[in-house]
C-alpha cells in the first residue's frame, strides 16, 4: 500500500503475526507495516471486515494492534523499536488470562 | 536555555504555570512565549517529535532530502528550533484524556489534566491550560471507504513527511480542498506516477465563492494556488465536478468508480485517498467542557473562544486551527496570543500591545480564507451519503440507511443516536462519524446542522488503561470507599485526586 521512495539506511526488525519485518529506524509502526506490505492488520469487532491504518494522526483507531502483549495500541503513534512483536486484532478481544487465581487482591 | 525533554510521566512537575497540548505551530509557538516569561511551562504531545501534523519531522528532515515538501513546510524549521531552545518542559509521546476544573490550596482557579507516559498514566496541575489540539480531516463517508488500501489524503502526506514513503500506484485522491492539491503535487514532485484527482467540489468558480474573490486577491494564498492548479493539471489527470464515488473491492481497493454529470466511469486503484477539509479537534475541549458554536462558512462545530483564544471555562484557552481552521501561520500567531493572554489572566506578565501588534499581523492570514472556504465547501452528496449500505461510524459499523431509519423514531439529536445504535461509541469516540451523523440527521430533519448539535463526549478521550488507573496515588478516603477498610498501613502520596 506505501512504497519507500529510498533504500532503508538504518534498519530495525520487528515481527508481525510471527513474520519478520524491516523498517527505518524512527518509523512510526503503521507506516512501516504498510510499507513492509502488510495490508490489513486486524479484523473489525462488529463484523469482522478487514482494516488497515486509515488516518495515521491518531484519530481513527484503525490501527490498533497488540504490541509486545498490549492491546489496542494505535500503531500509527508508536515509533518501531528493534525486537518488538506485533499482533494482529482479530474481532473483539477477550481478557487477558489471569496469572494466578489471586492476582490482584494483593493490591490493597 | 534548552527545553527539557521529559520522558516519564514521574518527571513532570506536580503543577505547571500553563500546560500546552500539542507541539504543532500553534503549541509550539505558546511555549517560546510563554516561557519567555519565565513561566513554568509544559508541553505535552503525542509524537515522539515536535511538529505536528504540518511540519510533521521537521526537527529531521533536511532539505536536500525532502525537497518534494515545498517550500512552505520548512517554514516549521525555525519555529521549532525556538521551541527546542525555549526553558519549558516537553514531554513527547505523552496523551492527555482528561481535563477537569479545580481549586487550588487559595482558592484559585486550577485544571487537574489526566495524562499518560510510556505507559504510566499521572494527574497533574496547571493554572492555565492552552490546547492546541489542532485540525483532523473531515470524514467522507463514501461506499468502500473501510476497505484496506483506503486512507486520508494527510495520511499519505503524515507518510511522505516522516518516512519518505508514497502510495503504491495507481492513485486515486479523491475530494476537495487545498490539502488533495497540494498533496497530488507533493507526489508528482516525490517521483509519483499514475496519479488520478477527482475533483468532487461541484463547480470551480460558485457564485459564494465569487463574493469572497476581492479578498482573496490580496491574500497571500493567490499565488500558491494558482501554482499548484497548474503543476498538478500538467503531471496529473484531473476530473472535475465528480458527484458520485464508490471505492469498489473485496478485502482491499481494486478501483473507484465514479460518475460526472456526462459520464460514469471506471478506474482501477491500489491506493485511495480522501480528503474534504480539515476540521478542529474537539474531544479533549468538549470534554473539559468548552461549550461549541456552529461555523457555518467551515462547515464544522468548533469551541466558543473570544479573539485571544479564552473559553468560558476560564483558565482554559485554545489556539490554532483547533479554534476554528485558521492554517499553520495563523495558528502559530494564535499561540502566542493565547500564551500572552493566559499570562496577562494570571498575572506573570502584561502582553495587552504585543497582543493588538500580533492580532495586527494574524489579520493579513485570514485575508482569503474566506474565499477558500467557500470555493471548496464540500458538496452535499459527500456531506449526506445517500447510499444506505455506506458505513457512517466506522468503529461500530453503522450505516447511512440504519440511521436514518432510527432518525424517524424521533431522537432529538446525536447524543439519543448514541444511545440507541452506538454510532460513536467504538474506540474513535466519534471522531470520524460524528461530523456526518450530524449531517445526515439535519437533511433528514431539515435542520441546521448547528442546531442538530453534536456528540457530548466524557473523559477519558484517549483509550487509557485500567491498570494505569489503578496505579494512580489514590487518597485513603477513596481506598476506604471501595475497600471498606482503613488503608493504614500504605504510605500515601497526597498528589492526584481521590477517585
Amino acid at each position: 500500500m506505501l512504497s519507500r521512495l529510498r533504500e532503508i539506511e538504518q534498519s530495525v526488525h520487528f515481527t508481525f503475526d510471527g513474520a519478520s519485518m524491516r523498517a527505518e529506524r524512527g518509523d512510526m509502526l503503521a507506516t512501516a507495516l504498510l510499507a513492509a506490505g502488510v495490508h490489513q492488520v486486524r479484523h473489525s469487532v462488529v463484523s469482522g471486515a478487514p482494516r488497515a491504518p486509515y488516518c495515521l494522526m491518531g484519530v481513527c483507531f484503525e490501527c490498533l494492534v497488540t504490541v509486545d502483549g498490549v492491546q489496542n495500541r494505535q500503531a500509527c503513534l508508536i515509533e518501531v523499536e528493534g525486537g518488538m512483536t506485533v499482533l494482529s486484532q482479530n474481532g473483539a478481544s477477550s481478557l487477558p488470562p489471569r496469572s494466578g487465581p489471586d492476582e490482584g487482591r494483593e493490591v490493597l | 536555555m534548552t527545553a527539557r525533554v521529559v520522558s516519564k510521566a514521574e518527571d513532570l512537575l506536580p503543577v505547571y504555570d500553563i500546560l500546552i497540548v500539542g507541539a504543532g505551530p500553534a503549541g509550539m509557538a505558546a511555549a517560546i512565549e510563554a516561557s519567555k516569561a519565565g513561566a513554568r511551562v509544559v508541553v505535552l504531545d503525542e509524537n515522539p517529535r515536535p511538529g505536528g501534523q504540518i511540519y510533521r519531522e521537521i526537527t529531521r528532515n533536511r532539505p536536500g532530502e525532502r525537497s518534494y515538501l515545498g517550500s512552505d513546510y520548512w517554514k516549521g524549521k525555525p519555529l521549532a528550533d525556538l521551541f527546542a531552545e525555549c526553558s519549558g518542559d516537553y514531554a513527547a509521546k505523552a496523551t492527555v484524556w482528561s481535563i477537569e476544573h479545580t481549586e487550588d490550596g487559595e482558592g484559585k482557579d486550577h485544571h487537574r489534566v489526566g495524562l499518560t507516559v510510556a505507559g504510566v498514566a499521572r494527574m497533574i496541575e496547571a493554572a492555565a491550560v492552552v490546547l492546541a489540539t489542532g485540525a483532523q480531516e473531515r470524514p467522507m463517508s463514501v461506499p468502500g471507504w473501510t476497505l484496506p488500501g483506503v486512507m486520508t489524503a494527510g495520511a499519505a502526506q503524515i507518510a511522505l513527511k516522516s518516512s519518505g514513503v508514497v502510495p503504491s500506484a495507481p492513485v486515486v485522491l479523491a475530494g476537495c480542498g487545498p490539502l488533495l492539491y497540494l498533496l497530488a503535487s507533493q507526489l508528482a514532485d516525490a517521483g509519483g506516477h499514475n496519479i488520478t484527482l477527482l475533483d468532487t467540489s461541484q463547480s470551480l468558480l460558485r457564485w459564494e465563492a465569487l463574493r469572497h474573490l476581492p479578498g482573496f486577491l490580496g491574500s497571500p494564498y493567490l499565488v500558491k494556488g494558482l501554482g499548484l492548479l497548474l503543476k498538478t493539471k500538467r503531471h496529473i489527470r484531473v476530473v472535475t465536478r465528480v458527484q458520485s464515488l464508490a471505492i469498489l473491492g473485496q478485502n482491499t481497493v481494486e478501483g473507484v468508480r465514479f460518475a460526472t454529470r456526462l459520464k460514469t466511469e471506471a478506474l482501477q486503484a491500489e491506493t485511495v485517498l480522501l480528503h474534504q477539509g480539515v476540521v478542529p479537534a474537539i474531544n479533549l475541549a468538549t470534554a473539559a467542557g468548552c461549550p461549541l458554536m456552529w461555523n457555518e462558512r467551515q462547515r464544522a462545530f468548533q469551541p466558543v473562544t473570544d479573539a485571544e483564544g479564552r473559553t468560558p471555562r476560564r483558565g482554559i484557552l485554545i489556539a490554532g486551527d483547533s479554534a476554528g481552521i485558521v492554517g499553520a501561520q495563523a495558528a502559530e500567531m494564535g499561540g502566542r496570543i493565547a500564551a500572552l493572554a493566559a499570562l496577562s489572566d494570571l498575572g506573570l506578565a502584561k502582553s495587552a500591545s504585543l497582543i493588538r501588534d500580533l492580532q495586527g499581523r494574524r489579520q493579513r492570514f485570514f485575508q482569503g480564507r474566506d474565499f477558500l472556504d467557500a470555493l471548496y465547501s464540500p458538496a452535499r452528496a459527500f456531506l449526506v451519503p445517500s447510499d444506505p449500505e455506506t458505513i457512517v461510524c466506522r468503529c461500530e459499523e453503522i450505516s447511512a440507511g440504519k440511521l436514518r431509519e432510527v432518525i424517524t423514531l424521533g431522537p432529538p439529536g446525536p447524543n439519543q443516536l448514541k444511545t440507541f445504535i452506538r454510532c460513536g461509541m467504538g474506540p474513535c469516540q466519534g471522531r470520524l462519524c460524528a461530523a456526518t451523523v450530524t449531517e445526515i440527521m439535519a437533511a433528514a430533519k431539515g435542520m441546521n446542522p448547528g442546531e442538530i448539535g453534536t456528540y457530548r463526549l466524557r473523559s477519558p478521550v484517549k483509550p487509557v488503561r485500567l491498570a494505569e488507573l489503578a496505579a494512580l496515588p489514590h487518597a485513603p478516603r477513596a481506598l476506604k470507599a471501595v475497600t471498606g477498610r482503613d488503608p493504614v498501613d500504605h504510605q500515601f502520596k497526597e498528589e492526584g485526586h481521590s477517585l
